[in-house]
């Protein structure tokens, strides 16, 4: 886990958080407050929120006899009564799911690169320059943050098929980039909106020009909030489902949610084959999950609504 | 393989590379125009490529979506308010609108409420108790719709009546003498669509408890220690002076948690596919335009979807300005 203290960033606004200003952090409390009620519910809770995944961890390494015979609770009481498997992994991966685990990889990386420089450049302009129609164009950027993408999806499609993108992964490039562009322009420039102002009017007097600020001066500061939203829209790309179906298709280009989707039609019982998929799935969510807990969470109270 | 990940480095480095030269090559001409139009040129510069983004992703196809709802399934006939008319009068679109309401009060107050609960109660534990819980309840964040439902369809499974359950939800049930339950098709009082939900509530809650745990930890000690001292219980202490203090969050977390579940499509897609009278919105648009090839109606569904949202959207840009003003 990070070091970080999840919990004591102030959810004041989004600026105050993506700056990670200075914030009064509480000693580390030793001592607990709990009685025993509250470590009951707490326990209960908790495991209430695990179990399901547990489960279903626990049946990837079964074989699918037992899987289908008996619930994994068994097997765990009986853990030396039991074929304990990998190969469930092996033949899910031979199946369309190590391709699609690549697929998913070519698909978020660039879908998150790509957004990231646009938006910097479009938050430095919002926040240190002045221009006509600024505000206007800021409260649009505000009001499509809600706006689902299901409104765009039937004119998009129709401008891939024209052009033969559809199938293609630059058609899931290009549309997760426009998708995620009013969330990464709010985030950049409630973070840039923080950093102090002396700094580039000083650089001005110097001489610097814009082009020079926003390069030496203020993406290398801004490197926080950039990675917040990088994780950011990298799980939203990893993670979506309707924008690949629609875009991508079935067939060989297919990423990791198509191909889980179409298990659970085909193979809604197999859960020798559904559990390793399933896994497989959130492998790389989880792990950017695990060790980058702080940026993540940055990111997401940085996106809350409130601004 | 090799060849899609050689692809794909080479859209990173195209992708980056145009943007970039774009930039460049737009601000060596914005400088070199003499005088005060140079410096009025300049923000476009920066701006300009996001603005296109969103014109060409977004608001171009809002705008085209609107005009094709009034068009029939192929696009070419004009229809007026045909596509309305017919949503209007369908009773499975009244179904599905109603399922849909029940989704975006219910998901979004319970992740709220259990959030809450939560982040209170483990603020009470030490801080690595605290830590241990708040991840495990979090985790479920960082998976996908798709995984959830699969982690929560072996929970819901079902097996015939006499053999083993190797569901969580029917073993308990059968372990207590009951009858196991297909429980997916279960549309007395909702229950499919409300077992459906449970899975969002389990993605939603940890983003709920993250950001009210930082709200509650921003209520300073000695307003709760005075309520203490003046005789308030614990349970008077959080709603009198806790739940006053962090309200906005509470606010802030519940239309965030609205907005994502007024667009659910994955869960439902993957498990009941709208059947057995749990469809929403966002699946039901996926079907017509998908199985029933039909854009015209699709695009009247996702209208539909988009004037929901609109007493949201002018309630955040009215927060946005708020805010501004203080500052």
């Amino acid at each position: 886990m990070s070091s970080a203290p999840v919990g004591t960033a102030k959810a004041a606004t989004a600026a105050e958080v993506a700056a990670k200003a200075p914030r009064k952090v509480k000693p580390p409390k030793e001592e607990s407050r709990a009685n025993w009620l509250v470590r009951l519910v707490l326990v209960i809770v908790t495991i209430g929120f695990f179990i399901p995944t547990f489960g279903l961890f626990v049946t990837s390494f079964r074989a699918r006899d037992d899987a289908a015979a008996s619930g994994w609770w068994t097997a765990l009481l009986n853990p030396f009564h039991q074929d304990w498997i990998l190969t469930n992994y092996s033949e899910v991966l031979s199946q369309g799911m190590g391709n699609a685990f690549i697929n998913s990889i070519v698909v978020a990386v660039p879908a998150t690169i790509i957004p990231i420089l646009i938006a910097a450049m479009a938050a430095y302009a919002f926040t240190f320059t002045e221009f006509r129609g600024r505000d206007v164009l800021f409260i649009i950027v505000v009001g499509l943050l809600v706006v689902p993408n299901q409104v765009a999806l039937v004119p998009l499609l129709q401008i891939f098929n024209a052009l033969g993108l559809t199938g293609e992964f630059a058609s899931v490039w290009l549309a997760h980039s426009g998708f995620g562009m009013p969330l990464a322009i709010f985030i950049l420039r409630a973070y840039m909106s923080t950093l102090p102002k002396a700094v580039i009017e000083s650089a001005k007097i110097d001489g610097a020009t814009h082009y020079q600020t926003f390069w030496q001066l203020i993406l290398p500061m801004s490197v926080p909030a950039l990675a917040s939203f990088a994780i950011f829209q990298f799980l939203w790309v990893w993670n979506d489902l309707l924008v690949a179906l629609l875009f991508i298709g079935g067939g060989d280009n297919e990423v990791v949610t198509q191909n889980l989707a179409s298990l659970l039609g085909q193979y809604g019982d197999r859960w020798d084959l559904l559990a390793p998929g399933a896994f497989v799935s959130m492998f790389l969510p989880l792990v950017v999950f695990l060790s980058l807990q702080r940026y993540f969470v940055r990111g997401m109270t940085a996106g809350a609504v409130k601004g | 393989m090799g060849l899609k990940l050689a692809n794909a480095i080479l859209a990173i480095l195209a992708g980056v590379g145009s943007v970039l030269v774009l930039f460049w090559l737009l601000n060596w001409l914005v400088e070199r125009i003499p005088g005060r139009l140079s410096e009025k040129l300049k923000p476009w510069v920066f701006v300009g490529q996001a603005i296109a983004l969103i014109s060409v992703f977004l608001i171009y196809p809002a705008v085209r979506t609107i005009i094709l709802s009034f068009f029939d399934n192929s696009g070419s006939k004009f229809v007026g308010l045909d596509n309305y008319t017919q949503l209007a009068t369908d009773t499975n679109f009244h179904q599905t609108l109603l399922n849909t309401l029940l989704w975006i009060i219910i998901v979004p107050v319970s992740a709220v409420v259990l959030g809450l609960l939560v982040a209170i109660l483990a603020d009470r534990l030490a801080s690595r108790g605290e830590k241990l819980t708040k991840s495990m309840i979090f985790m479920p964040m960082a998976i996908s719709m798709v995984g959830a439902s699969t982690i929560w369809g072996m929970v819901y499974d079902w097996n015939p009546p006499g053999t083993d359950q190797i569901g969580l939800l029917n073993s308990v049930l059968v372990a207590l003498g009951g009858e196991p339950q297909v429980w997916l098709q279960i549309t007395t009082a909702k229950l499919n669509s409300l077992l459906l939900m449970v899975i969002l509530i389990w993605l939603q809650v940890g983003y709920a408890m993250v950001l009210l745990s930082s709200a509650i930890k921003g209520v300073p000690e000695d307003t709760i220690e005075a309520a203490r001292i003046d005789g308030a219980s614990e349970i008077q202490a959080f709603f009198r002076i806790i739940v006053p203090q962090i309200w906005g969050t509470v606010i802030t977390v519940f239309v965030t948690i609205l907005i994502g579940v007024m667009k659910v499509f994955d869960i439902v897609y993957v498990t009941t596919n709208g059947l057995y009278r749990s469809n929403v919105i966002a699946n039901d648009f996926f079907v017509t335009l998908f199985q029933f090839n039909n854009s015209g109606r699709a695009a009247a569904i996702v209208v539909v979807l988009l004037i929901a949202v609109i007493p949201v959207m002018i309630y955040q840009v009215r927060r946005f300005r708020a805010e501004e003003a203080m500052k």
